[in-house]
């Protein structure tokens, strides 16, 4: 039996993503009495960063090419994976819970009438061969243990619980097997062509400093300061959800589950109650600090630091503190 | 053009989830319920898109009777017609049954549905399944993209979509009959005029009973991560403690 793995690319690489996905899925053929192996599945003719797959345990990987097959097309890649999974004797197919993933393993899901288990932080076969697996709802707040009984475990990686971990053995070599899909018609009405890239937020997501604003800012008004110590930081701005719903900032700037989720050095959150929506999105951040008037807010639980204050009052000051030491000394 | 959109209740749960002592839900005793954030700006978008192009929306939900409050909403914001497939109490509907029933209610006994384009939020908050659109998409036959923050259509029926994805932005282009499922982002949603409200009280709500099957994925036990708690080391009050936020942020090394 084998646990097949679905390899994005990003750049000239595997995603990071799809490393995790690799990590849990070789925890996963791990846990089979009799061992499993793990096959990568990559999407066309670019066999660049496929070598550097051997460091995550994988020796052979099926990329999967067709004429017809140019670029992202999610019910084909599911159509691949389909007959993939069959031709192999796959017990497994996992991917990594992004866009792509999740669309994939959906398509997947329906065309093959099984369950899929999306979100999952861990999983593995139990005695009695069907797969136990932990997975996030609420995008991490609540977790669910859950078992799955299916002939193919169809499982999506949640995007911030699992660390992508290298083989501790001397990595092998990896040998790369052409697959040629059977593709209808249908499977290829819905393609992507990419345009070029654009300020989306990405900053948001990699920022090392991010300031934050909710809804005790008070109104559009009230975010200059808060951008000037973004800036002074070298940092970004994010907003709760209850700014972008009032139309105070883009809803590029939300931080949450239905917003930008940030992993910085420190998220310092300012007028932020720390309702579970907007947790979900500063999980990952390595420090949070608070600033809140209210010292029974939620946020107050989930911070590491907190001061108790009005933000129009502390922010300011800290601008101004900031600044006064950056200055040049006499 | 004839949109259906389907939305979910689900508890708005604030700054704390709390499971109830079987391990089984959430604890809603003490929450009131909400549309799934996508959905909302699901329904807004097509609300938008017949005020350009006419036709109407219908506004779904799969759920118990109380979800009818939610399809009020709904209609608050401009919907024309709202069905509940109305479900038992302890059901177990998992995203198969669920959107088999969706597909046959879309259908209504027909060979095909009755709709011009089906929309769903990219994911339920709750359950975070991430595959209920597209399932419907594959019982109904149609092209189906997800996770769609820019939507256009043509009176000829020719779509545009459009996501951001590592940075750059994917086009897909189509043509209905379709599904597609969107990410909050995608448009502001109005607040419900007066006048909307009014209607939508008054509005007859169509019901349905779906019957319900049991799926090979079975939740056992929610819990709440333990990573999630800890206590704030307070630094001060007020101005006052800027100077310990500052070395704070030395610390850090967020200064240089």
């Amino acid at each position: 039996m084998t646990v097949l793995c679905l390899i994005e690319r990003d750049g000239d690489g595997a995603a990071e993503a799809s490393l995790r996905a690799l990590t849990l899925a070789r925890g996963l053929a791990g846990s089979a009495d009799t061992g499993e192996q793990v096959l990568g599945v990559a999407f066309g003719d670019e066999e660049a960063g496929l070598a550097e797959l051997a460091r995550y345990g994988v020796s052979e990987v099926h990329a999967v090419r067709a004429p017809e097959l140019d670029g992202y097309a999610p019910q084909a890649w599911a159509r691949a994976l389909a007959g993939l999974a069959d031709q192999v004797g796959a017990s497994a197919v996992v991917a990594a819970g992004t866009d792509h993933g999740n669309e994939v393993l959906a398509h997947l899901g329906a065309m093959t009438g099984l369950p899929v288990a999306a979100g999952c932080c861990r999983a593995w076969w139990d005695g009695d061969g069907r797969c136990r697996l932990v997975r996030q709802r609420w995008a991490g707040s609540l977790l669910e243990d859950a078992v799955l009984e299916a002939r193919l475990a169809l499982l999506g990686v949640a995007p911030d619980a699992v660390a992508a971990e290298p083989v501790p053995a001397a990595p092998g070599s990896v040998t790369v097997h052409p697959f040629r899909p059977e593709l209808a018609p249908a499977d290829l009405r819905v393609r992507a062509t990419e345009a070029a890239e654009r300020d989306s937020g990405a900053s948001l997501a990699t920022a090392r400093v991010v300031v934050g604003g909710g809804r005790g800012v008070g109104g559009a008004e009230g975010f200059g300061p808060l951008e000037e110590l973004a800036g002074l930081l070298g940092g970004a701005l994010g907003v709760s959800r209850v700014v972008t719903s009032e139309g105070w900032r883009p809803h590029r700037q939300q931080v949450g589950q239905t917003g930008t989720r940030i992993s910085p050095e420190l998220y310092l959150a300012c007028g932020i109650s720390g309702a579970i929506q907007h947790m979900a999105g500063c999980a990952s951040a390595k420090h949070i600090v608070a600033i809140n008037t209210d010292p029974q807010a939620p946020i107050m639980a989930r911070a590491d630091y907190a001061v108790i204050g009005d933000l129009h009052e502390v922010i300011p000051a800290l601008v101004a503190a900031v600044r006064s030491r950056r200055q040049p000394q006499g | 053009m004839e949109i259906l959109v389907c939305v979910k209740r689900v508890p708005m749960v604030g700054g704390k989830i709390v499971v109830t002592a079987d391990g089984l839900s959430v604890d809603t005793r003490m929450t009131g319920f909400t549309v799934s954030p996508h959905e909302e700006c699901a329904v807004e978008e097509a609300v938008r898109l017949t005020e350009a192009h006419g036709g109407s929306v219908t506004v779904l939900t799969l759920g118990p009777p109380e979800a009818a409050d939610q399809l009020r909403d709904m209609l608050a914001l401009g919907a024309s017609r709202a069905v509940l497939l109305e479900t038992s109490p302890g059901a177990e509907w998992g995203p198969i049954a669920t959107a088999a029933a969706i597909a046959d209610a879309a259908r209504d006994g027909a060979d095909s549905a009755a709709f011009d384009l089906l929309l769903f939020g990219n994911e339920a908050a709750d359950t975070c399944d991430y595959q209920v659109g597209v399932r419907v998409a594959h019982v109904l036959g149609l092209p189906c993209v997800t996770g769609i923050k820019n939507l256009s259509v043509t009176p000829g029926g020719a779509v545009t979509a459009r996501r951001e994805y590592r940075g750059k932005e994917e086009i897909f282009a189509f043509s209905l009959p379709a599904v597609v499922t969107v990410k909050e982002g995608i448009n502001l949603p109005r607040y419900p005029s007066l006048p909307g409200r009014l209607r939508a009280k008054r509005a007859e709500i169509g019901r349905r009973v779906p019957a319900c099957r049991p799926e090979g994925l079975r939740a056992e036990r929610l819990h709440v991560p333990e990573a999630g708690r800890r206590e704030a080391r307070i630094l001060g009050h007020g101005t006052d403690a800027v100077p310990a936020l500052v070395a704070l942020l030395d610390e850090l090394g967020v200064l240089s």
